[in-house]
Parts: C-alpha cells; structure tokens; sequence
C-alpha cells in the first residue's frame, strides 16, 4: 500500500471527519486544484502547455517503468536506468525534430545548425536509436538476459503508448487550442459526470475489471458529456486565441495566435430536424460548425475513452498495485488521471488528419524546394493551369 | 486460482536456471538428404545440409528476382507473416498461454490491421492512377488513417474485454508481446517493400550484402578464428569479423557495379495502369551514369590508375556493406540474447539445418531500416506527384500563396522568365 501523502494543513482540517468522507473531500479539493491549475497554464499560453505536456509525459515514463523495476525486481540491472532515460530522450528528439521541422520552417532555414540538423534529422534519430540498440546488446549479462530483454520491451511499448501519444496531443495544440482544450475537458466531465450518476443512481455493475463503474453512470455520463461538449465548445468558437492555429512569427520571435477563423468557426444557420422541433420549439438554430464536431469528440470521450481506463484497470490488477504511484494525494499518480486522455489524443489527431486538416503549405513548399528543377517546374505548370482553370488567375 | 496466478509469478521471477528448457525442435530434414548423407560423420553431414540448403535458398532468390517485383512483394509478405507467427508462438510457450480466450485471434487481428494501414499508405502513393478510376478505393483512400484507426480500436476493446481475471497477467504480456513483434517485423518488412519501390538494386545489394557477411565471417572464422568476439555468441571471432566486412565491402562494390548497368534493377518500380502491370523503365538516374573518378594518390600506388570510371552508386554501396558488417552483426546478438533469455535453441525448425525463418532473417532487420532512412535522408527526394496531389487538396488562397512564392523562387533561380502577368 502506498504512503499517505496528503499534506498536513488538509489532514488537520479534516480530522474531524469520518474516513469516508475525509477521502472524498480530500479527492473533491484536489480536482478543484488541478482544474484551476489547468485554466491557469491555458492562460499561459501554447509554449508553457506545450511544457506541462512534455513533464506529464516524462512523469508518465517514469511511473511506468518504475512499476516496471518492482515487478521484476531488476532495479539493480547494470546500465538499465540509462538505458531507459536515453531511449525516451532519442524519441522525444525524433519527434519534437519533426515537429520542429513542420511548424517552425522558417526559423530552422535561417540557423546554419538547425538546417543540418533539419535536413539530415531521420538519420541522426535513427543513428542515435542504434546506438542505444547497441548499448543494450553489450550490457547483456548472462544471469539477467530474460530480465534484460523483459525490461527492454516493457521500455519500448512505454515508449509507444506515452511519447507518441503526448507528441500527438501537441499537434492537437498546434491546430487551435480548441482542439487541446475541448477533447481533455470532455474526457475530464466525462469522469466526474459518470461518477456522480453512479453515485447517486448507480445500480448495474458495468464490467467486471472496475466493479465501481455502473450502466446508469456509463449513460448518465455519456448525455452530459455531450452537452458539455456542445456548450463549452459554443463558448469557446468565440475566440481567435482558441480556434487560430498557433504561428511562429518570425519578426517577434513568439507564438501568435491571429488569423480570420476558419469556417469551422463562424456561426451557421442549421434547419432543426422535425423531430427536436417540437422538444425544443426552434425551426433554426445559430449553431458553430465545430459544435457539430465536439458531438463527434465528446461522444468518442464517453463510449471508447472509457476503454482506456478498463485497460488501465486490467494493468493494475495484473500486476497487483493499487495505483500507478503516489503523486497525487487521494488520485494516485499522474498516469491514474491520465489513462482515459490517450486513447482520446490519438483519436483528435486520427480525426483532424482525416476530417478536418488540409496538408501544411509551408511543409509543401519545403519539400517543393528539394526537388529538381524540371520536376519544379512540372509541377508550377500543372497549378498554373489548375488555378487558371478555378479562374483564380 | 491464486495459487496458479502465484506459481506462474514465481516461475518468471526465479532465475534463468530454473526455467525448463523449451523441448528441442524436431528434426524436419527430408528423408532424401538423409539417405543420401547417411555415411558420413555427423559433424560434416551438418556442414553439408546447412550447405546444400543454403544453396537452395540462394536459387529460389535468384528465381524469385526473375519473376519480378511482385513475386518479391509477396515473398516479402508471407516472410513476415512466417516470422511474426514464429515469435507468437515463442510466446505462447514461454508462457503457457495457448488457450488463452481468444488471444490466437486476436493477434492475427492485430496483424491484419497493421498491414491494412500500411499497404494502403504505400498502395496510395505508388498506384494513384488505378486507384482513380474506382469510387470505392477512393473512399477508402481518403479516410484511410480513421478506418485504420476505427479496425484496431475494435482489437483493443476486444482485448479490454477478453480479459479474464485468472489470467490478467498473461494477456498483457501477450498483448505487450504481441505489439513489440508487430513493431519489429511488420513495419521493417514494409520498409523492405518501400525499398524496393525504389530500385530492386536497393533491395538486392542490402540483403546480398548481409547475406555474403554471414557466410565470408564464417569461412574466415572456420579458418583463422582465434579471438572470441562476445559472450553472446561464442562462435563469432575477431578474425571472422574482420575477414567478414573487408570481404563484404569488396562483394557489395563488385555486385553494385555488375547490377548498377541494368535498367531492371535501377529503375524505381511504377505500376503502368494501360497494361496493369508492373514496369521498371526510366532514364538511369545520375547514381548510375558511369563517372570518372580521381583515385586518391594512397590507392594510386597501390593500383596503378590515376582514374578510375565508377558509378556513384558504388560508393553508396560501401556505406551500404559497412552498416551491413559491422552494425548488422547486433541484430544476430540480440536474437541469440533472445534465445538464450528464453531458453530457446532456434525460433522454429522450419529449415533444416539453420533453425526457422527468423533466424536467417534477423541481421536483416536493421539493415531494412537503415537503407531505408539511407535513401530517405542521402538519396530520394520528396515524391513529386504525392506532393502535387497535396497542392490541388489545399484551398484555393492557400493555392495561390503558394503559386506566388513557387513562382518567385523558380524566376529566383533563373529556371522560370519573368512574365508580365501570373
């Protein structure tokens, strides 16, 4: 069992109080911190969110592979900790390069070092993956090497499920802070939400990995998560610092977020179907297009999201610990919050690849400048004549 | 059931030595070979089985490169599925769990959605012509990454459901076990096929060249070996090693030279939609004109030329051998710490003499990747008619911004006249 960590101020306030209650107010107070110290980094601003996301992912790493070590008791094997540290650094400078690449295509051509590194940046990540491959064959001792190769792919599927999901949830970021902001906070109502129905209307045991989940919440949940969904999204349409894609300008040397909103997030008259009308006694509604979208989010956020967290449910009783760690007093650890946000990360990015995103001009036009000037001008033809044809030119 | 959940954490945890070995492989070799052999000793009757099979590998390889890139694009596929059935079944022994609920189908599930994405990520790229005349493939195409997505969701909360509560363990191992062996060979076999794409020369010489490293650091080893190399494979010697990469490098710099003059093998593969078949007909690229090269005046002593004519891609070739050499050779210690971690003498029996699929394939897996970022990083630029699919997608002032700073660079270069209207 793990220590109790709450911090002594909380532990006197609430000593008066039955154990029950004492946990739930303990849980009550630090879900209202995080919310505030969420809205706080939003306030922030892309660069400090972008921050948060790369500790909360190396936080997640190291609880994972903690558990790791005390499954197999092999926190003493020769050179692993490093092992793993490097392993998570050549990932992370795989993908924040490409990120890099993608976003900040101006910047990285006018430093002499960065464009090197740009050009050449696939070969170096790989060079410097092999060189951690290598490092693990060497160590392999020969009392350990089940040990060795058990924590050599508990590593790597860590790696696969923290890094690339916390990568994908930047580009979420990086498409409008909407996109960061709307699929989190559902997932986050989501919980609460089914909770208190649970709580109070609970009756079906759900599934037998969390016997505390019930029907009634499951569904209770689902409904308020899409009307959550749909309100806050209405809010939040409102404003360029939420729906702009996030610029580096290059003359301030900042993030910008200005643009003229896309169409997602102008105001649309919409025919109500005959059969809300009488529910709701509209014929129209002003409705943003985006809010159409959230339905879409806030329901993968109720009916699959929950999946992630059966999932992790599954995790922790297999390997018999009652939380991922101690970090957060009446939560668990960092990872206990945040099971239900990677499958939903992945999923945005799926959607906003498949839906809703074009390709990137800037990257187009960096990969126009690499090819050779008769395939350069092939291709200046074919759109001349294609934006001729359009009659834009 | 705690005293199962108990007795099989006890059986991971407790030291190699006490883990019971997996039963030897049964002995698959063909009643012909051994009738034919059965005077000589066993030592040599070994030598000349692995002999003769190799042999017989080598000739269904040249037969398979005649047959075309498209035998060699199913080769490459059913290898994978081998090796991918051969390490879940690795699995399966290790931990007791073929009767796990629905694990045998879920793993090939798992496969099958993997190769779905990724063949339709190259399939979109290399046949855009066929995929154009048809409504569904287009559909397919465009929401390719969601309906990927969308199959192995359905595999995972499959998974979250299968789970059994006397067995929680040994599914997330297999499932663990499952994703890493995805990880491994599924995506290093499309890398394979993604190189052939691009010239069967870049699929030939990588594999060639691991393949002569295996058998020359052998031959020197059987004949000069002295200093053992690592604990891992106690076989391997300094001398072989040695031996292995200068032989390498010389065979990978002859054979380049011999395939680089023929359009067959230089020529990236296009699918040609009047026909529907597979054609390798271009103009040679650059990396396989013949160029005069100054020999450095150490060499010019040595070989008494002062120039010599080369194709380039010859010196892209050393690279090639070089990783093929001295990094390839990781790949076979990881397998062998592999099979030592799990008491295992070879991955499956399938070839007589050398063990099963994976084990001739496991210095390959490396190279794959590596010609891949190779060719991506050193060689290939962007694909042309990819990126024009992308400009016509993007919207129309997105269009003309672009038209305007292609149009500025290109008069830039001096490669476009300056007009007097757009």
């Amino acid at each position: 069992p793990t220590s109790d960590d709450t911090p002594e101020v909380l532990n006197r306030a609430l000593s008066n109080l039955s154990s029950r209650w004492k946990n739930w107010w303990v849980r009550g107070i630090l879900t209202l911190a995080m919310i505030t110290f969420f809205f706080i980094i939003i306030y922030l601003g892309p660069m400090v969110l972008m921050m948060i996301v790369m500790c909360v992912q190396i936080k997640c790493f190291h609880e994972i592979i903690t558990i790791g070590y005390n499954v197999y008791h092999s926190y003493d094997l020769p050179w692993f900790r490093t092992l793993s540290w490097y392993f998570l650094l050549c990932v992370n400078y795989f993908f924040y390069g490409e990120t890099v690449t993608d976003y900040f295509f101006t910047l990285v051509q006018r430093e002499e070092p960065l464009r090197i590194l740009s050009k050449y940046h696939r070969f170096i990540s790989f060079a410097l993956y092999l060189t951690g491959f290598c490092m693990f064959v060497l160590s392999l001792v020969k009392k350990h090497y089940r040990l060795q190769f058990y924590m050599f792919g508990w590593t790597h599927v860590t790696l696969l499920i923290v890094v690339t999901q916390s990568h994908l949830i930047i580009h979420n970021l990086f498409e409008g802070m909407i996109w960061f902001i709307v699929p989190i906070s559902c997932v986050i109502c989501n919980d609460i939400m089914a909770y208190m129905f649970g709580f109070f209307f609970g009756r079906t045991p759900l599934i037998k990995l969390s016997p505390k989940k019930t029907w009634e919440g499951f569904i209770g949940g689902f409904f308020s998560t899409v009307l959550f969904g749909l309100l806050l999204s209405y809010v939040m349409s409102g404003y360029r610092c939420f729906t702009c894609p996030v610029e580096f300008n290059n003359d301030t040397n900042s993030f910008t977020v200005d643009c003229e909103p896309s169409e997602l997030f102008q105001l649309q008259e919409y025919n109500i179907p005959l059969v809300l009308q009488s529910v709701v006694g509209w014929k129209t509604v002003r409705m943003y297009p985006f809010q159409i979208h959230s339905i879409a989010l806030s329901t993968f956020a109720s009916l699959i999201g929950p999946f992630g967290g059966f999932f992790a449910s599954g995790f922790k009783r297999a390997f018999k610990i009652k939380d991922f760690a101690n970090t957060i007093p009446g939560h668990g650890g960092i990872m206990d919050r945040f099971d239900c946000q990677y499958l939903m990360a992945t999923f945005v990015n799926v959607y906003l690849a498949s839906f809703i995103r074009g390709p990137n001009p800037s990257k187009l036009i960096q990969q126009f400048l690499t090819l050779r000037p008769d395939q350069q001008l092939h291709i200046f033809n074919t759109l001349k004549a294609h934006l001729v044809d359009k009659g834009m030119l | 059931e705690v005293d199962l959940e108990e007795r099989l954490v006890e059986l991971d945890l407790r030291s190699d030595s006490d883990i019971p070995d997996v039963p030897p492989p049964t002995d698959s070799t063909p009643e012909i070979l051994k009738k034919a052999l059965s005077g000589l000793s066993a030592r040599w009757k070994n030598w000349w089985i692995r002999g003769i099979l190799t042999l017989a590998m080598i000739s269904v390889f040249f037969l398979i490169i005649y047959l075309g890139s498209f035998m060699l694009m199913l080769l490459v596929l059913s290898i994978q599925v081998k090796c991918y059935h051969e390490i879940i079944t690795i699995g399966y022994r290790v931990y007791h769990s073929y009767d796990l609920p629905w694990f045998r189908s879920l793993s090939w599930y798992f496969l099958l959605c993997v190769n779905y994405f990724f063949y339709g990520e190259t399939v979109a790229d290399y046949f855009a012509t066929f995929v154009q005349r048809r409504e569904q493939l287009q559909f397919l195409i465009r929401y390719h990454r969601f309906i990927s997505f969308a199959l192995y969701l359905t595999g995972f909360c499959m998974f979250v459901l299968s789970l059994v509560k006397k067995h929680y363990r040994l599914q997330f191992y297999m499932f663990a076990w499952t994703h890493v062996t995805l990880l491994i060979t599924v995506t290093q076999s499309h890398l394979v096929i993604q190189n052939l794409f691009e010239g069967m020369i870049w699929f030939l010489v990588p594999i060639s060249s691991v393949i002569c490293n295996d058998i020359t650091a052998y031959i020197f080893g059987f004949f000069f070996g002295r200093t053992p190399l690592i604990k891992l494979s106690p076989k391997k010697t300094w001398e072989g090693f040695i031996g292995g990469f200068f032989s390498t490098v010389v065979f990978g710099f002859v054979f380049s030279y011999f395939l680089a003059q023929h359009q067959y093998f230089v020529c990236p593969v296009e699918y040609n939609s009047e026909t529907n078949r597979f054609v390798t007909e271009c103009e040679p690229s650059e990396l396989f004109q013949m160029k005069k090269y100054s020999v450095p005046p150490l060499l010019q002593a040595l070989l008494g030329w002062e120039t010599v004519n080369m194709y380039p891609f010859q010196m892209h070739s050393i690279a090639l051998s070089t990783f093929a050499s001295l990094i390839g050779p990781f790949g076979g210690f990881f397998a062998s710490g592999f099979k030592r971690a799990f008491k295992i003498k070879d991955f499956a029996d399938t070839i007589p003499g050398h063990g099963g699929i994976m084990d001739r394939f496991d210095c390959q897996y490396l190279m794959a990747t590596f010609v891949h970022v190779y060719i991506t990083s050193f060689i290939r630029g962007p694909n042309p008619s990819k990126l024009l699919k992308q400009l016509l997608i993007l919207q129309p002032e997105q269009q003309l911004s672009v038209y305007k700073t292609l149009k500025s660079h290109l008069v830039e270069k001096g490669i476009l006249e300056p007009s007097l209207r757009g």
